[in-house]
């Protein structure tokens, strides 16, 4: 897999190759060669099939780490693609056009960390969270808690307690007097 | 009516109908409907009887899972992974525990790698008699789904014997398996495998041969092969067009490249011969377990021991581990930053592509009545669309 390394810094500037297994690797690329290296993979590489497309909020760093994972089934390799986005303005080139199904995880990825794909299909439309108002679910600055407080009534009669001391209390009552 | 081998390919561009013509209805099908796969709807637009488009609608069984895993203990999410796809829980607990177990650094003993695959052939079998009893009811063929619900409930019942739970059995974790095999497992399995072979026969006989699923089946949902990498499909729908790809065969993990047995193929690709490819399919199933039984190590460790799990740390790190379920390719992407608690788990499951992108295209064309079986013979499960 070296020559293909090589040829993906050549060309694109990939950086920072790992071999995770001998049937997996890593590499990354700038956003804004993102595309581009996809189209070759999958037209001149033979990493013709697309596993999946995810995030991940790396808030410390300020990115949204972008995961695109493609296989060569006849070499049996796959390989993950990945690309920081600046998570102030999260915008990415869409791969609607080179795979019929990369249009679903544009959708998530909005719904879900609010990155956008400009001219992806129904890149606004609601996906699995319907009726949606708060923060991109997936950002890991979402309170949950809060956002659940503000927008769920509690249920009439149900008490919550704090689960260590409501175990102290039932299984070691007498620790605590 | 479909002539036997007519292939139509449909559109690739969406039809913009002008709904206020008063010429098409919209229709809903589902969530609530005999005809749909678990909790999703397809927004059907129909001339006549015919649909001109599509969308799906999924989101109605959205637990956070990712969002939840990300918030709990390593461990403490072997009750969540299992539950993203309901029939086929154990392809969850491998990929999740097979992704922990590579960023740890564990090995899992023999007669884990063997019980584990024992497992996940079990689990393959069952939520194929699961499917074939939806796909025969889609065509109006209800006794049959009597019949297979019948069989996977003794799959269950193996299950329940194996790990005390019918539906979730969180049997694979990290090290291994939870408990090795309880005396006389072995021959139960064996003699459930035989009680169910048999009813293979007769739903073969039965269904197969019947003319109107012929008919209907035939030249429903036709895949043309250049769809496979374009949709990223996997699994029995890649498979009954012709593309020999399996993850047991191409990436030989657990106790597979020991076990003898050959890709099965096809070529018309239509929904008559996705079903028959998972008949045989079940099938190859039966012989495979058999061939565990006979050959898995009777003696030795069944778990690695692994540190406290209320205080396992992973080293920082990425993965991403494959499985074939019975759907193509199941995956778990798990990332590590050396704490406590996952990063980032996103699940791949098949029916991401064949439920939204390949069904909203397959279905164009095709009429109101069989939609239901069209949708059962891409076997999609929408849970794991949602997470």
């Amino acid at each position: 897999m070296n020559e293909l390394a090589k040829e993906l810094a050549a060309r694109y500037g990939a950086r920072d190759w790992h071999d995770r297994r001998g049937d997996l690797s890593s590499t990354v690329v700038d956003p804004i060669r993102l595309h581009d290296t996809l189209a070759w993979l999958k037209d001149s590489a033979g990493y013709a099939h697309l596993s999946f497309a995810t995030a991940v909020d790396n808030i410390e760093r300020g990115v949204f780490t972008l995961t695109y994972t493609v296989r060569n089934h006849e070499q049996g390799h796959s390989l993950m693609v990945h690309a920081d986005v600046d998570r102030a303005n999260p915008v990415v080139d869409s791969i609607h056009l080179l795979w019929g199904q990369g249009w679903t995880y544009q959708r998530e990825m909005k719904e879900w960390f609010g990155i956008d794909f400009p001219g992806s299909p129904r890149v606004d439309e609601e996906f699995v969270l319907e009726g949606w108002e708060g923060p991109p679910m997936m950002r890991r600055d979402f309170d949950s808690l809060a956002y659940s407080d503000a927008t769920y009534e509690g249920r009439p009669g149900r008490v919550t307690h704090d689960p260590a001391t409501r175990m102290q209390e039932r299984l070691y009552p007498e620790a605590g007097k | 009516m479909r002539r036997q081998n007519e292939h139509v390919i449909p559109p690739e561009t969406r039809a913009t109908p002008d709904l206020s013509s008063g010429k098409y209805l919209v229709m809903w099908q589902g969530p609530q409907h005999p005809g749909i796969t678990g909790n999703m709807s397809l927004r059907l637009v129909a001339d006549g009887d015919t649909v001109v488009d599509c969308e799906t609608h999924v989101g109605y069984l959205h637990r956070g899972f990712e969002k939840l895993m990300e918030r709990r203990l390593w461990m403490q999410n072997f009750p969540l992974v299992c539950r993203i796809a309901v029939p086929e829980p154990d392809f969850n607990e491998y990929c999740y525990a097979a992704a922990l177990e590579e960023l740890a650094g564990v090995t899992v003993p023999e007669k884990a790698v063997w019980l584990r695959t024992l497992s996940l052939e079990m689990i393959r079998l069952a939520s194929f008699l699961m499917w074939i009893g939806g796909q025969a009811g889609a065509f109006g063929h209800g006794t049959i789904a009597q019949w297979s619900v019948t069989m996977r409930d003794y799959v269950l019942d193996l299950f329940e014997e194996l790990s005390g739970g019918r539906i979730y059995h969180m049997y694979i974790i990290p090290g291994g398996v939870r408990g090795d095999v309880p005396d006389g497992f072995l021959d139960h399995v064996l003699e459930t495998m035989q009680v169910i072979k048999k009813n293979l026969d007769d739903i073969e006989l039965v269904m197969f041969h019947n003319a109107v699923f012929k008919m209907r089946a035939v030249g429903l949902g036709y895949i043309p092969p250049d769809w496979v990498d374009k949709y990223g499909i996997t699994g029995p729908n890649a498979r009954s067009a012709g593309v020999a790809r399996d993850l047991r065969k191409d990436l030989g993990y657990l106790a597979y490249p020991q076990l003898d047995f050959k890709l099965i193929t096809g070529g018309r690709s239509d929904a008559f011969e996705r079903a028959e490819l998972r008949l045989a399919e079940m099938y190859q199933s039966i012989d495979l377990i058999r061939q565990i039984v006979a050959r898995m190590p009777k003696d030795g460790p069944f778990r690695e021991r692994l540190p406290n799990p209320l205080h396992w740390k992973i080293p920082a790190g990425e993965t991403y581990v494959a499985a074939e379920c019975t759907r193509g390719e199941y995956g778990f992407y798990v990332v590590s930053d050396g704490g406590d608690k996952p990063r980032r788990v996103a699940v791949r499951g098949p029916s991401y592509t064949h439920a939204v992108s390949v069904m909203e295209r397959l279905v164009r064309g095709v009429n109101i009545a069989d939609v239901a079986g069209l949708m059962v013979s891409l076997h999609t499960y929408p849970p794991e669309i949602e997470r």
